[in-house]
């Protein structure tokens, strides 16, 4: 019963430090708790959330994808190029930048599963490569003037709530699907727990790797689409180190570096703690520096965390 | 007449002052287990002394124990008339006990005089001295009648120069007993010959060899004495000389047969034949050819690397073969991955349990489904309730003892976990499962239990191919018994003719 009740506990311990964090800011500073400002949190999340699910998929097969941010740039860019210089209609934009975004996680997936580059090898030449195509298309200046439906998507409301936050929703319960309700679930678990027993239990192993990848890809996209309607204009960096952002939410929400353990519910935790934490530094007033540090030290703890565990579970 | 005497008691104790290690009633226990049991061994100044055994006889354990790899429970090491209770490896190496192991412990970007100084280069101030080191190993491997260029990188070399190097790195740090696992096993024939002369050279400038092998005709051509154990137990020492064949096979297998097999109905189907391999070659193997019936255990016998593992790895698909035909009721199959062998019927219990059988970290339930769940999907999603029947369905017919189904695997004990791959594959509806070693680590009720499982699956109508270490089990077990020895197929036994002695010898390929 004990036991029981502290494995609850060490379940949920994420969730007992977004409480914490969320009760410290409400007392540090009043406009923490405004319900405009818990908005804007959940809105200025809403991108770094639906990235976080793909890369929540590629880490339970204990990989990781690097070149997150710059899929976010290209996709910016290229539906922005379409848009504004090719004179695609909006939903034409958005599906084709998608269907990129999809392939290039799909070329990710190639280096890995038929290659066999290492996963942060080929995704950190990948990211260099997407980085110079969107310098390439958009001449290294920003590109806008969209249409003013385009602006929907990231900057309207459905009644109180944000579109993004709606998109964001969506998107994790489709994740979570993914995860628990369909047989590619089962084998990102059994691929990250352990790849050789996984085959020869007569799971296609490379076809895993490239599914997955090419999660990774679409949700960055659309994660991608999303800021490009919230800035309303592409810029060449938009998406710079952005996959930093969504490693720290993923590993802070307990999916294990090493595969194979993790769930989406406390990933959510995770992308709202990151949330908070960033919404919480800028109203006190703490340095964009200062908060990298604290980010930094955040991620370092999240993975040290998940190092000791696993190491206890050996001994 | 006194004078005789004392002639007598000198060269007694100059004998018994020639032994440059002595391993005295060494006994190491895991939990549960008894690796060796008053294990001594004497090894004189200048021989080269065989340790033999089948699989499991406890060679390796008690070569641990000289390199400090194993810290003996009780019994005594004496090196040069100094006693030890255990070993570490700086101890080893200080008391010139040198082990070359399989795996080189070498840099292959390093030239051969570097990995010769590895650790401890020649040096001048804080510069290394790489003149003075090519002239030292240079002085080596002219001592060693080896000819290699002290510049060569050791990433260049063949596998035999490469193990050369190890050898005369041992020397180099004054080894007195040189310790030498399977050394001819990664070697072509004419490298065996050059590691034979320097093993022999080495013995005529007093250096002691133990020399541990499964290939009987090396054994007979270098060694001096034989040390035979069984089941962790000191048999017989033999004079190579005197001794045959014949009676080193029967002290290596001769134990009483003690335990007891389920019986069984005969299941075979003597018309049908499931499995056929043609002329099979790839993955270390050559020309395999065998039947395999319908209903019929067949067991493949032979010692560790005689490729039976590799054998069954092509027909899982989980190694290409490179010729011949694999035909699967009646119709040739090809299978490239694990998964269109098991679309085909074919299923693997695999030998290495926790690292390829099971998914540890995943639970029962999971485990059960895993080669089906696409089957029992619709549109990517799981039908749960097929999920969790087949699940049920197979815990309480192979009566799998967990609280519930959610339980990892990792929690199970040895004998749970090989019913849950088995489970898997019945759930997959495979027609031919493969067992490799099925029984290993696993205790004695659990095995009894494992047998009778699989005398009911052959009832049921599947049919098994058995791979086994273990001579009492692959005789109690099997219906016939093919052995194999380096890749090729050396005799076939049916259970009429099932022998210890004759298993040996086929298996020692003499």
């Amino acid at each position: 019963m004990k036991n029981k009740v502290l494995n609850i506990v060490k379940d949920k311990a994420i969730w007992i430090v977004f409480i914490g964090l969320f009760i410290g800011f409400s007392m540090a500073t009043p406009r923490f708790l405004s319900s405009n400002n818990l908005f804007t949190i959940a809105r200025q999340v809403s991108m770094l959330g639906i990235a976080s699910i793909g890369m929540t998929f590629v880490i339970l097969i204990a990989g990781i994808d690097l070149s997150v941010g710059s899929i976010i740039t290209l996709v910016n860019i290229i539906a922005a190029h379409l848009m504004v210089d090719r004179g695609f209609g909006m939903f034409a934009a958005v599906a084709v930048s998608l269907a990129i975004a999809v392939l290039v996680g799909t070329l990710n997936g190639f280096l890995v599963s038929t290659i066999g580059i290492s996963a942060i090898i080929a995704t950190f030449t990948t990211q260099i490569v997407f980085e110079g195509a969107s310098y390439l298309i958009s001449g290294g200046t920003p590109i806008y003037g969209f249409d003013e439906r385009f602006k929907v998507i990231g900057q309207g409301y459905v009644g109180p709530v944000p579109v993004p936050v709606i998109i964001m929703i969506v998107c994790f319960a489709l994740g979570s699907f993914i995860l628990n309700k369909t047989y590619f679930g089962r084998y990102f678990y059994a691929v990250g727990g352990n790849e050789e027993a996984s085959k020869l239990s007569g799971i296609r192993v490379g076809l895993v790797k490239y599914l997955v990848f090419a999660l990774s890809g679409f949700f960055a996209g659309l994660a991608g689409i999303v800021m490009l309607s919230r800035t309303n204009s592409a810029q060449p960096t938009a998406g710079l180190g952005y996959e930093f952002d969504v490693i720290t939410c993923v590993v802070l929400g307990g999916v294990s570096v090493s595969g194979g353990d993790g769930k989406m519910s406390n990933v959510i935790a995770g992308v709202l703690i990151i949330g908070i934490l960033t919404n919480g530094m800028v109203l006190l007033n703490v340095s964009t520096y200062m908060q990298m540090i604290v980010k930094g030290i955040v991620l370092a703890l999240a993975v040290g965390f998940d190092s000791i565990q696993k190491r206890r579970a050996i001994v | 007449m006194a004078l005789y005497q004392k002639y007598v008691d000198w060269c007694g104790k100059t004998m018994e002052e020639k032994y440059i290690l002595e391993l005295q009633h060494i006994r190491k226990e895991y939990p549960g287990v008894v690796a060796l049991k008053d294990v001594s061994i004497e090894v004189k100044e200048g021989e080269i002394l065989a340790l033999i055994g089948e699989n499991g006889a406890g060679k390796s354990t008690l070569i641990k124990t000289c390199s400090g790899a194993v810290i003996p429970t009780s019994g005594k090491i004496v090196i040069d008339g100094k006693e030890f209770t255990h070993m570490s490896p700086q101890l080893a190496a200080e008391n010139g006990i040198a082990i070359i192991y399989q795996e080189f412990n070498n840099v292959k970007g390093l030239s051969a005089a570097e990995n010769l100084f590895l650790g401890n280069p020649i040096r001048k101030g804080i510069m290394i001295d790489k003149k003075a080191m090519e002239r030292e190993a240079k002085k080596a491997f002219d001592l060693l009648n080896i000819k290699i260029k002290p510049s060569t990188l050791v990433g260049d070399l063949t596998v035999g120069y490469q193990q050369m190097i190890e050898i005369a790195k041992a020397i180099q740090q004054d080894a007195k007993v040189l310790i030498m696992d399977e050394p001819s096993a990664p070697l072509t024939t004419s490298e065996v010959e050059s590691m034979f002369k320097v093993c022999e050279l080495l013995r005529s400038k007093g250096v002691s060899i133990i020399y541990i092998s499964h290939r009987l005709e090396e054994i007979y051509r270098l060694s001096d004495r034989i040390v035979v154990l069984r089941d962790g137990e000191y048999v017989k020492t033999l004079i190579t000389k005197e001794s045959h064949v014949d009676e080193l096979i029967h002290l290596m297998v001769g134990r009483d047969l003690k335990e007891s097999y389920p019986p069984r109905k005969d299941c075979i189907n003597k018309d049908e034949i499931i499995l056929e391999l043609q002329n099979v070659s790839g993955n270390g193997d050559h020309n395999i050819n065998l039947k395999l019936r319908k209903g019929e255990m067949l067991g493949l016998g032979g010692l560790v690397g005689a490729g039976r593992t590799e054998l069954v790895q092509m027909i899982f698909g989980d190694v290409k073969k490179t010729e011949g035909k694999i035909i699967f009721n009646g119709k040739e199959i090809n299978p490239k991955t694990p998964r269109e062998a098991i679309d085909h019927g074919i299923a693997l219990v695999p030998e290495d349990r926790k690292r390829h059988g099971a998914l540890l970290e995943v639970s029962i339930k999971d485990n059960i489904n895993m080669p089906i769940y696409k089957r029992i999907s619709t549109a990517s999603v799981i039908n749960s309730k097929v999920e969790w029947e087949t699940a049920e369905k197979y815990q309480k017919s192979l009566l799998i003892k967990t609280p519930t189904l959610h339980q990892p695997v990792k929690n199970l004990s040895g004998g749970n976990q090989q019913k849950v791959i088995i489970g898997k594959w019945l759930a997959a509806n495979s027609e031919l499962i493969i067992f490799d070693e099925p029984t290993r680590g696993i205790d004695v009720g659990a095995k009894f239990e494992i047998y009778k499982l699989m005398n009911e699956l052959l009832e049921q109508g599947k049919t098994i191919l058995l791979i086994s270490s273990e001579m009492e089990e692959l005789m109690g077990m099997s219906d016939r018994i093919i052995v194999l020895a380096e890749g090729h197929i050396t005799g076939e036994l049916t259970k009429s003719e099932f022998n210890q002695n004759t298993i040996m010898k086929m298996a020692s390929a003499v």
